[in-house]
């Protein structure tokens, strides 16, 4: 018994001292650029594909592989930047609602067959049909009709995209869009082989050996809960350019087993890093651990619909300015998350954020100003704030939520409820605006202001906080109609004013990546978006 | 025997039946449903999404609907795996669940029943101590407690084996799950085989057994290991339906594509048809495998007849 314990115990601290180092030769060899013999690379997905159908895609795992399995007209470089994907070249008239494309003379399908414009046409009608059952489809939305088709009010052939010859692809937009073509790096937009698709059932088309792509991979394995496996597309029009040959996207759902299985050398790439590991990867192996601005707000909602809210900006604003936020991210998330002052992240391109006033003011000028607001908003220590405040099941909202009702009751002397359900159950809470103040967070569909701006609109199903103001409303028009970029990030941003002045959400962090990368996986780069593609990737010798 | 095993299937279709009605209708009173997530759909797509999947016909009829399909063997399409039906992700995940789980309660019957006849046999010595501290420890350290400890000695520090992944069921990725799922097993069953094996050793025929003078191998294995299994086989029935469908833990923790993680996920994405397919399947299994059981029964001891 005791010799086992003593084994035992031995083994446990040699396995938690040991460094996960093992000798490793010099990466890429003499010149540091030298590749590995096998060219194959194990990435973590978090969790399985929904469905690799490109037009019914919603989630984060299934958008990374559509990037490896298709193309579309735009492409993004590993930076963020957009480049040309099939589309070589295009022009946009001068009201910025036609765009015309030229498409490469040379992109392949995966069976050897040309890409043209006609199977752009398809694909987009496809996606906005409302027979597709697609949840993004409203990524097209400024293209002309889409919205209607989309909604059952016209057939899908009405859709504004028409392919004037098999490589000229002509788009009309509703209104001019500037971040139109940023959209047509999502996988709503994407074309996909219509002669194959409609030979098959339709049931069990995204399969291997059925699928037809046109990316720089194709579907060689799919085995539910386990990975998918992409292998290189011969057929690509950039094929030479393509190192890795071979792709695992595995299905990552619990993070610290993704971690040991990075540890182990068996993922090449994590698709997160469990917060509560930070400290020892920092101390244990800071150099595969890269951390970036991700676009999302993290945010705490209030329900202005019903009191104590409602028509009620100096407590709206009061709670607001009594959130120390730097203990929040230095704290709590402590990833090198930045505290939010504004709704849209500050890296959100054509775009210069608004902050609250106080932004610039020193924690306790803004508690001074939080309680002022507090008594003017009727409230006092004899008659104190009582509020219910709902997050989804998780440990990180638990502390965040445990930290601000702390803040509350020490700077105002709010009595907070703290209130946790499962996310469905939260979801179903928040939509019926049975709620007072909910933690929620954004992340940016495209990257453009909008996608924050549109969620406060008062006609959007996004709008959760119940807010709805004409002036705001108004701005978010003008910015729709407006074709010059620097107008227009004028009209989002004094919209952000009026948000921020009316403060129907209470900002809290931008949200930040946190990857780990294996030393000899080169050419990854971090983006705002969070989006590369394995084709600019490559394994160096190791 | 035919008339007993025929009464027995006949027996369990409104079990069945009571189960399916269950788990559909509770399911279905948990809020959210399959369709919502943080950005909320446009109105127009969730009506298309609720009346594709026919979420916009009252209730009673989507359960006329399901116990149509079931009957037919359909477990219709899943919610969240859009491009497979329920029963297409059981085929797939079951064999594996299948050769883990089986693979585990192998390990484990073996193991077990010969460390508990053996700390029976030297009962209250150190070799029955020592055999029954380790069960313990195994009973009371949890598989995720267990999983993370095997990964981090055998795969992080020694690598010798897979931290993770299936790799199509090969050996080396097989063992560390095995173990995990085994570990707490073997520790039940020893304990299970120690306890009747003591009984059945202090019983009347044993001692005329050795009143004959045969030897301990020959009374153990031929006279009383028969009569001690009796417990072990009863644990048998559940424990195997619970293994072999599928343990939520190991296959998160080492990544095996099995349908014990359909249950957990398909419940909290409220993939309706999903985490019914896995209920209605469990449930036929727990029913089969009793039944094997009571047959198992009837050939270890010939007190009980069926008839």
């Amino acid at each position: 018994m005791t010799r086992l314990t003593v084994m035992f115990a031995a083994l446990l601290t040699l396995a938690a001292c040991s460094g996960d180092y093992q000798a490793l030769g010099p990466i890429g060899g003499e010149s540091g650029t030298e590749l590995a013999e096998r060219q194959v690379i194990h990435i973590g997905n978090g969790a399985d594909p929904q469905t690799l159908d490109p037009h019914r895609a919603q989630g984060v795992p299934e958008s990374n592989i559509g990037r490896d399995l298709f193309e579309g007209l735009i492409a993004e470089a590993p930076n963020g930047d957009l480049i040309p994907g099939v589309a070589e070249s295009w022009e946009v008239s001068e009201d910025g609602k036609i765009y015309t494309f030229k498409l490469r003379e040379n992109a392949r399908w995966s069976n050897g067959d040309p890409v043209t414009a006609g199977d752009f046409v398809f694909g987009m009608r496809r996606s906005v049909d409302p027979a597709t059952l697609s949840v993004y489809s409203f990524i097209l939305a400024p293209i002309e009709n889409a919205e209607a088709i989309t909604a059952g009010r016209m057939p899908p052939d009405t859709l504004g995209v028409t392919a004037i010859d098999d490589r000229t692809l002509e788009i009309r937009l509703a209104n001019p869009t500037p971040y139109f073509l940023g959209l047509l790096t999502h996988s709503a937009s994407y074309a996909v082989h219509q002669a194959s698709l409609q030979a098959s059932s339709g049931e069990d088309y995204w399969r291997p050996g059925k699928l037809v792509s046109n990316g720089a991979y194709q579907l060689d394995q799919f085995v539910v809960q386990s990975h998918v496996k992409l292998v290189k597309n011969p057929h690509y029009w950039n094929a030479d350019a393509v190192t890795i040959d071979e792709v695992y996207w595995h299905a990552t759902e619990d993070i610290n087993a993704e971690l040991k299985r990075f540890r182990a050398g068996e993922l090449d790439m994590t698709n997160v890093v469990p917060k509560a590991q930070l400290p020892w990867i920092r101390e244990n192996m800071p150099d595969r651990l890269l951390i970036a601005p991700y676009l999302g707000s993290y945010y705490y909602g209030l329900n202005v619909t019903k009191p104590p809210f409602k028509d009620n900006v100096a407590l709206r604003r009061a709670l607001a300015l009594a959130i120390d936020r730097d203990i929040i991210t230095k704290q709590i998330t402590a990833a090198g998350e930045i505290p939010a002052y504004g709704w849209i992240p500050p890296q959100t391109a054509n775009y210069k954020g608004a902050e609250m006033p106080e932004a610039a003011w020193t924690q306790e000028e803004r508690e001074a100003e939080a309680k002022r607001l507090y008594q003017q908003a009727g409230y006092s220590a004899e008659n104190p704030l009582r509020i219910e405040l709902l997050y989804n099941t998780q440990d990180d909202h638990r502390r965040i939520a445990v930290a601000v009702a702390a803040m509350w009751r020490q700077v105002l002397g709010v009595e907070t409820t703290i209130v946790n359900q499962e996310w469905k159950v939260y979801l179903d809470t928040r939509n019926q605006k049975r709620t007072q103040v909910y933690r929620a967070g954004w992340i940016g569909d495209y990257n453009d202001a909008y996608t924050f701006a549109e969620i406060q609109h008062s006609q959007s199903e996004l709008n959760n906080t119940g807010y709805a103001d004409p002036e705001y409303d108004r701005l978010l028009a003008l910015a729709a109609a407006e074709t010059d970029l620097d107008k227009r990030a004028e009209y989002l941003h004094q919209a952000e004013r009026v948000l921020l002045d009316d403060m129907p959400l209470i900002p809290i962090y931008f949200y930040v990546t946190t990857r780990m990368v294996q030393p000899w996986v080169a050419g990854y780069e971090a983006n705002i978006m969070d989006h590369f593609r394995t084709q600019d990737l490559k394994i160096l010798k190791h | 025997m035919l008339r007993y095993s025929l009464r027995r299937l006949l027996g369990a279709i409104p079990t069945l039946l009571v189960l399916i009605a269950l788990a559909f209708f509770m399911m279905r009173a948990a809020p959210g449903g399959p369709f919502d997530q943080e950005r909320s759909l446009p109105a127009d797509i969730e009506a298309n999404l609720r009346a594709a999947y026919h979420l916009d016909e009252p209730l009673y009829m989507q359960f006329g609907r399901y116990l149509g399909g079931v009957i037919r063997g359909d477990f219709g399409p899943s919610f969240q795996y859009r491009d497979f039906t329920v029963t297409e992700l059981i085929a797939t995940g079951f064999p594996v669940s299948m050769r883990l789980g089986g693979s585990a309660i192998l390990l484990a019957l073996i193991i077990g029943v010969t460390a508990g006849s053996i700390a029976a046999l030297r009962q209250n010595r150190l070799t029955d101590h020592a055999v029954m501290t380790v069960s313990m420890t195994g009973i009371s350290i949890p598989n995720f407690v267990m999983a993370p400890i095997l990964i981090l000695v055998f795969a992080i520090y020694f690598r010798w084996l897979p931290a993770g992944g299936w790799g199509g069921g090969q050996l080396r990725n097989m063992v560390l799950p095995v173990i995990a799922l085994a570990l707490p097993q073997i520790a039940y069953i020893s304990r299970l085989t120690r306890g009747s094996m003591i009984e059945v050793l202090r019983s009347n025929f044993i001692r005329t057994a050795k009143a004959q003078g045969l030897s301990t191998q020959t009374i153990v294995l031929k006279h009383a290991l028969k009569p001690a299994l009796l417990p072990v086989v009863s644990y048998l029935g559940p424990a195997t339906a619970a293994v072999i469908t599928g343990s939520v833990v190991i296959e998160q923790i080492f990544g095996v594509p099995g349908i014990g993680r359909f249950f957990v996920q398909g419940a909290l994405n409220r993939d309706y048809t999903l985490v019914m397919g896995v209920v209605v399947f469990y449930g036929m299994l727990i029913i089969a495998f009793n039944f094997l059981v009571d047959l198992a029964y009837a050939w270890l001891d010939p007190k009980v007849k069926y008839s």
